[in-house]
């Protein structure tokens, strides 16, 4: 007998509930083992249907897609990459206007932050340097370009995995770079500068950096800068998790 | 220049063309067609929306429109192309390829909800932007697509209803 309606189920499986009755309807399925059945296999299909199709994503694009749109109508990948770049360079331009008005040694944190994040978070083939796979190995070797003991904060408990990290250059030095992505593909980035000289302890700030979103604060020496596209009482969340990890 | 956020959406534009066409020198055409239209109409897409759901609309249009003249490749869009049996699925988990045999005799409305669902994890109103359809449609929809694959899975022989599946 079932005591759900399909399309409950359906939203369960599809991750469609608001987290309330999520939790509700899990609690109700443990008392209606056919609707638990019914929903076990509808996300083993999800999951299937995922795998049968994963490698598809990883295939070389051949040259004359990347290039469409130049046999035809040339011109218009001309024009609509120069309104891309144009794009790209106002938003950039945007995030960099206050190094141009403030006589500030270097951008400020958030804002090289929200940079990284703009330029690395997009990227398909090579979001990161170094693999989650060779975490170990990362760690060390940030740790070792930054001077200072670094750990790669484990997400996962928030649907965020680490996807790997790189070495970035900062105005004040190295600066370490590690992504983060949820199921859907959402990414995150958490990056780790060195303090010149001055070391203290803030409170957590807030910046708005056109669409990404920046909680950063300052630890001893090192200065950290959550990155994503997400609201703000989202990513507070998350900034608090990474926060507590670093220090426990 | 190829890490323009069109350029970046290719991958996931071929897998879907290669699920909506059937065959990958036609879905890569479908891609090419796709990306000319998206180029050209870029100036249109609003910044801060989900250029996903945009490409993945104009290519779902692309295709609608050139399965409208074609009427010789209409046979696509039926959902009893014949195949060679599929073998049935142990409970070890599904064959990969017996699954992509599967999503392959399901019509194109039905492998294309499957994939901007289950693969590409758009949420329903996401998915009901792309295909221009209300939400409620898009649950029916994806419910029936299921229900379809499962049965192919099975065997598409039985009709068996989810629900009785142990």
């Amino acid at each position: 007998m079932s005591a759900i309606a399909g399309e409950d189920l359906q939203r369960l499986v599809d991750d469609e509930l608001e987290p309330a009755r999520r939790l509700a309807l899990e609690g109700m399925l443990e008392s209606q083992p056919e609707d638990a059945e019914r929903v076990r296999a509808l996300k083993e299909l999800n999951t299937a249907i995922r795998a049968a199709y994963a490698a598809d994503l990883h295939e070389p694009v051949p040259a004359r897609l990347l290039s469409a749109g130049s046999a035809k109508a040339g011109r218009w990948r001309f024009y609509g990459l120069a309104a891309g770049l144009f794009v790209v360079g106002l938003f950039t331009g945007w995030l960099v206007r206050g190094a141009m008005t403030t006589p500030s040694p270097g951008l400020s944190l958030p804002r090289q932050a929200a940079i990284a994040h703009a330029v690395y978070a997009p990227e398909v083939r090579h979001p990161v340097e170094v693999e989650a796979r060779e975490e170990e190995h990362l760690v060390r070797w940030l740790s070792k370009r930054l001077g200072t003991d670094l750990k790669a904060p484990k997400l996962g408990a928030l649907g965020y995995e680490l996807v790997g990290g790189r070495l970035l250059s900062g105005s004040n030095g190295p600066v370490a770079h590690f992504m983060y992505q949820d199921t859907r593909g959402s990414r995150l980035t958490l990056y780790v500068s060195t303090q010149r000289g001055e070391s203290g302890q803030t409170a957590f700030r807030y910046s708005q950096e056109e669409r990404i979103s920046v909680f950063y604060w300052i630890d001893g020496r090192n200065g950290y800068a959550l990155s994503g596209e997400m609201e703000r009482e989202q990513l507070l969340g998350i900034a608090n998790a990474v926060y507590q990890q670093l220090n426990p | 220049m190829d890490d323009h956020p069109i350029v970046t959406h290719i991958p996931r534009l071929r897998r879907y063309a290669r699920a909506l066409a059937n065959d990958r020198y036609l879905a890569d055409d479908l891609v090419q067609d796709t990306l000319e239209r998206a180029w050209k109409k870029y100036h249109l897409w609003r910044p801060g929306s989900d250029l996903r759901a945009w490409l993945f609309a104009i290519m779902h249009n692309v295709f609608v429109n050139q399965m409208r003249g074609r009427r010789l490749d209409l046979e696509l869009l039926t959902d009893e192309t014949p195949v060679v049996a599929v073998r049935p699925t142990q409970s070890d988990g599904l064959e990969l390829d017996d699954l992509r045999r599967a999503m392959m005799r399901l019509s194109v409305e039905h492998r294309e909800i499957l994939v901007l669902v289950a693969l590409e994890q758009m949420k329903y109103d996401e998915v009901g932007k792309t295909l221009d359809i209300p939400v409620g449609t898009v649950m029916s929809r994806l419910s029936r697509a299921r229900e379809r694959l499962r049965q192919h899975l099975e065997g598409g022989m039985s009709v068996v209803p989810l629900k009785a599946v142990k």
